[in-house]
C-alpha cells in the first residue's frame, strides 16, 4: 500500500505532446508509472512515446480506463483542462503548472464540488512537484532516484524542500511511503489535512513529515486536526522563519499578510497541537528518526 | 502587481462607482493646470505611490490657492515619500493625483479580498471608515463581512444587507449598492486579489464617492489583463527586484550579509533560515527556478552581489529536472566572468551530483564544497565572519 498512487494506477497526461510534458513523461515511464496515453486537443489519433493521443480526456478514459492524469497545460488553459478531468471522472488529478489565476482556482474548487463525494476528483497542485510511491509509481517531476522505500508520509507544499527531507531520511536509511506536492499557490486543489487522512489510514505509512512555509490557514487545521484525528507522529516544519512581512517568497501562495501566517505562529501552532517540529531545514531527517526511535517498537 | 490611486479609481468609475473629479499631474505647472481644468475652490494633492498611509506622511495636501497646489506638487514631486508601510527608503512620487476636494458626511471602509481559508472573494465593510482594516479587525463588531458565491457572484441583496448594516436610509442603500456592486465587477473583472476604498464616503447631497482606493492585481492574470499590464509603474518597484524579475528569477532583498542562490521557493526560504539557525543573516532571497542555466546562474550571481552588503555567498541546488553537472557549469562560468571575491559556499545534491561536484573540483575555483544544508550553511557563516573586503 501507499497513498494516491500505486503500481496499478492507470496515468494520462494532459498536454501529452509539448516538450516538458514529454521529457517528464518519459521520466516516469522509465521509473515503471503506468501512462496509458496522453490528451492533446487536436492530436487525437497520433502516436506519442508509444503511446495513443486523445482530443478529450473522456475518450482517453473510455479507450484506457485510466483512473488519474496529469496536467502540464500552459496557465491560460489549465482550469479548463483541471475540470475537462473531472468531468471525465477521473480519481486523481494532479496539477504541475505554476502561473494559475486565483480568481480560475476558486472556480476549480467550485467546480470540483458540483460531485458527490463518492465521485469526487482529488485534485494535487498546481504549482507542485507531484506525488511518488517509491518502487511503485511516480505521478511527477521529482528526481525519483532520491527516494527509498520505506514507511514514513511526506506531504510538502514546495517541491524542492520536499526533495531535501526525502534525501536527509535516505542519507538515515529511511525510507518514504508516499511523498505528496501539494504546491505553492493560494488556493490549491487538496490540502495537507487531505493527505494526512489519507495516511493516517495507511498501513505502511509509519509516521508523517508535513512540511509548510508561510501564507495561508491550512498548516494550522492540519495541526489541529492531527492532534484529535491522528494516532501516527507527524513531524512538522514552516519555512520562512526570516521571511520580512508583506513579500511574496517566490510561490504566489508564500506571503506574510494576516495574523498566523507567519512561520514562527505556525510552528508554534504545530507544538501546541502536540507535534515534533524540526528545528531547522539540516534537521528534517534527524528529528523523523528521533521520534521514530522513541516510538514503541512492535516484535515482529 | 499594485495599482496606482488614480489607476484604481478609473477602473471604479469605468464600472459605474462615482469618485471625485481628478487629473493626473507630472509636474508643478501641470497639477495648476489641472485644478483650473477642475474647478472649484478647494483642492486635493496626492501623490502616486504603491503604499498607504500617505496623509500622516505629507503626501496627501488640501489646498485652497492654485499658489498652494504649486508649492504641494514642489515639495512633493521628484522626492521619496516615506510612510509606515514603505520602509526608510520610500517610494519616489513622480506622479501626483489634483482632484477635487470633497466634504463629507460619513466615511466608510469598504474591501474586497481573495480568502484563503474559504476559497472566496470576501467583502468586508465598516461604518468606521478611514481607520486601517488591521485597526478595525480588533474592534468587536466593527466588520461587516460576507462571502461571494464564485457560481453566481456577488448578489445585490448581499450588498443591500451591507448598505443597511452602515445605517443609511433606503435612498442612501441604493446608492451604496451601486458602489458595492461596482467595487465588485472591477475586483472580477481586474483579476485583483485586494481592493480597498478607504474611505467611501457619504456627501450632503447623499451621493456614494470612493475618495481613496488601493487595488493589487493577480501577477497570474496579467497575460489576460493587458490593459492592466500597461499600468505597470516600475519605479514603485526595487530596482534589483524589477531586474530579477525581467530574467524571469524570483529575488527579494534582506539585511543580511550572506548571499543565496538556491532552487525552488521553498528550499530558497529554508535555506535562508538555516543561515540564521547557525548564527548567520541572509542578505536575500533567490529562486533560480527549475531551468538554472548557466546565463541564469551569472545573472543570480550579479544580481547577489550588487548588494553592498554581501559578504559570503551561498549556492545550494537540489536537482532535479536540473542537472547538477549543468549547474556546476553555470557557477563556474559565472564566478570566471565575475570575478567574486568574496568567499563562496556551493552545496549540490540530486541528480548528477557526482559530475557537478568533480567540475566544481577541477575548476580549479577558490570554493567551499558543502554536502548537507546544515554544513553549507555554517560554513558560510563562518567564511562571511572572515571576510575582510
Amino acid at each position: 500500500m501507499a497513498i494516491l498512487i500505486d503500481r496499478d494506477t492507470k496515468i494520462l497526461v494532459q498536454g501529452f505532446t509539448a516538450e516538458k510534458a514529454t521529457f517528464h513523461a518519459n521520466e516516469m515511464i522509465g521509473y515503471g508509472a503506468q501512462v496509458v496515453g496522453g490528451v492533446t486537443p487536436g492530436k487525437g489519433g497520433r502516436r506519442h512515446l508509444d503511446r495513443p493521443v486523445f482530443d478529450t480526456v473522456k475518450d482517453a478514459v473510455a479507450a484506457t480506463g485510466a483512473d488519474a492524469s496529469i496536467l502540464f497545460v500552459a496557465p491560460p488553459f489549465c482550469a479548463d483542462a483541471i475540470m475537462e478531468a473531472a468531468d471525465a471522472g477521473l480519481r486523481l488529478v494532479c496539477a504541475i503548472t505554476d502561473g494559475i489565476p486565483a480568481q480560475d482556482m476558486m472556480r476549480v474548487k467550485r467546480y470540483l464540488r458540483r460531485y458527490p463525494r463518492e465521485r469526487r476528483t482529488m485534485l494535487v497542485g498546481p504549482n507542485c512537484a507531484g506525488i511518488i510511491s517509491p518502487g511503485r509509481s511516480m505521478l511527477g517531476i521529482m528526481p525519483p532516484h532520491i527516494y527509498r522505500e520505506g514507511n514514513i508520509g511526506i506531504v510538502s507544499r514546495s517541491g524542492t524542500l520536499g526533495y531535501e527531507a526525502a534525501a536527509q531520511l535516505s542519507e538515515l536509511g529511511l525510507g518514504v511511503s508516499t511523498s505528496v506536492g501539494i504546491g505553492g499557490d493560494p488556493i490549491n486543489g487538496s490540502s495537507f489535512l487531505d493527505h494526512l487522512a489519507l495516511f493516517e489510514n495507511d498501513p505502511d505509512t509509519h509516521a508523517v513529515m508535513m512540511i509548510g512555509e508561510i501564507g495561508g490557514p491550512q498548516e494550522a487545521e492540519a495541526a489541529a486536526w492531527i492532534e484529535h484525528n491522528m494516532t501516527k507522529p507527524v513531524i512538522g516544519y514552516v519555512a520562512g522563519m526570516t521571511a520580512p512581512k508583506g513579500r511574496r517568497m517566490g510561490h504566489a501562495g508564500a506571503i506574510v499578510s494576516s495574523a498566523g501566517d507567519s512561520a514562527a505562529e505556525k510552528a508554534e501552532i504545530m507544538r501546541g497541537h502536540g507535534l515534533t517540529v524540526a528545528p531547522s531545514a539540516g534537521a528534517l531527517g534527524t528529528t523523523v528518526a528521533e521520534v521514530m526511535d522513541r516510538r514503541p517498537r512492535v516484535a515482529a | 502587481m499594485n495599482l496606482h490611486e488614480y489607476q484604481a479609481k478609473e477602473l471604479l468609475s469605468a464600472a459605474g462607482v462615482d469618485v471625485p473629479h481628478g487629473l493626473v499631474a507630472y509636474s508643478p505647472d501641470q497639477a495648476v493646470y489641472a485644478a483650473t481644468e477642475l474647478g472649484g475652490w478647494h483642492w486635493a494633492v496626492k501623490a502616486q505611490v504603491h503604499a498607504g498611509a500617505r496623509g500622516k506622511a505629507g503626501g496627501i495636501k488640501l489646498c485652497r490657492t492654485y499658489h498652494e497646489v504649486r508649492e504641494a506638487a514642489e515639495a512633493m514631486l521628484g522626492r521619496r515619500l516615506v510612510t509606515v508601510q514603505t520602509g526608510p527608503e520610500g517610494k519616489p512620487v513622480n506622479r501626483l493625483l489634483i482632484e477635487v476636494a470633497t466634504p463629507f458626511e460619513r466615511e466608510f471602509y469598504l474591501g474586497f479580498v481573495l480568502d484563503r481559508k474559504t476559497e472566496r472573494v470576501r467583502v468586508i465593510a465598516s461604518a468606521e471608515g478611514g481607520m486601517e482594516i488591521e485597526e478595525l479587525a480588533h474592534r468587536p463588531g466593527a466588520l461587516i463581512e460576507c462571502e461571494v458565491e464564485p457560481a453566481v457572484g456577488l448578489q445585490a441583496f448581499q450588498a443591500r444587507e451591507i448598505a443597511f448594516r452602515l445605517g443609511l436610509t433606503i435612498k442612501q442603500v441604493q446608492r451604496a449598492s451601486k458602489a458595492i456592486m461596482g467595487a465588485y465587477r472591477t475586483f472580477r473583472d481586474s483579476d485583483a486579489t485586494m481592493l480597498e476604498i478607504n474611505p467611501l464616503v457619504l456627501l450632503a447631497d447623499e451621493r456614494v464617492v470612493a475618495l481613496d482606493c488601493k487595488m493589487s492585481i493577480d501577477d497570474n492574470a496579467l497575460f489576460r489583463r493587458p490593459r492592466l499590464e500597461a499600468m505597470r509603474d516600475p519605479t514603485q518597484d526595487d530596482p534589483r527586484e524589477a531586474q530579477a524579475a525581467d530574467h524571469n528569477l524570483n529575488y527579494v532583498g534582506l539585511d543580511g550579509t550572506i548571499g543565496c542562490i538556491v532552487n525552488g521557493a521553498g528550499l530558497a526560504m529554508a535555506t535562508m533560515d538555516t543561515i540564521k539557525y547557525a548564527g548567520g543573516e541572509p542578505a536575500n532571497f533567490l529562486d533560480v527556478g527549475g531551468g538554472a542555466s548557466p546565463e541564469r546562474v551569472a545573472t543570480a550571481f550579479r544580481l547577489v552581489l550588487s548588494d553592498p552588503n554581501v559578504r559570503a555567498v551561498l549556492v545550494n541546488i537540489f536537482a532535479g529536472i536540473n542537472r547538477c553537472d549543468w549547474v556546476a557549469e553555470g557557477v563556474v562560468q559565472a564566478v570566471r566572468q565575475i570575478g567574486l571575491k568574496q568567499p563562496l559556499v556551493v552545496r549540490l545534491a540530486g541528480t548528477n551530483v557526482e559530475a557537478g561536484r568533480q567540475i566544481l573540483r577541477d575548476s580549479g575555483i577558490d570554493l567551499i564544497a558543502a554536502e548537507s544544508l546544515s554544513e553549507a550553511a555554517a560554513r558560510a557563516v563562518e567564511a562571511a565572519r572572515a571576510y575582510a573586503p
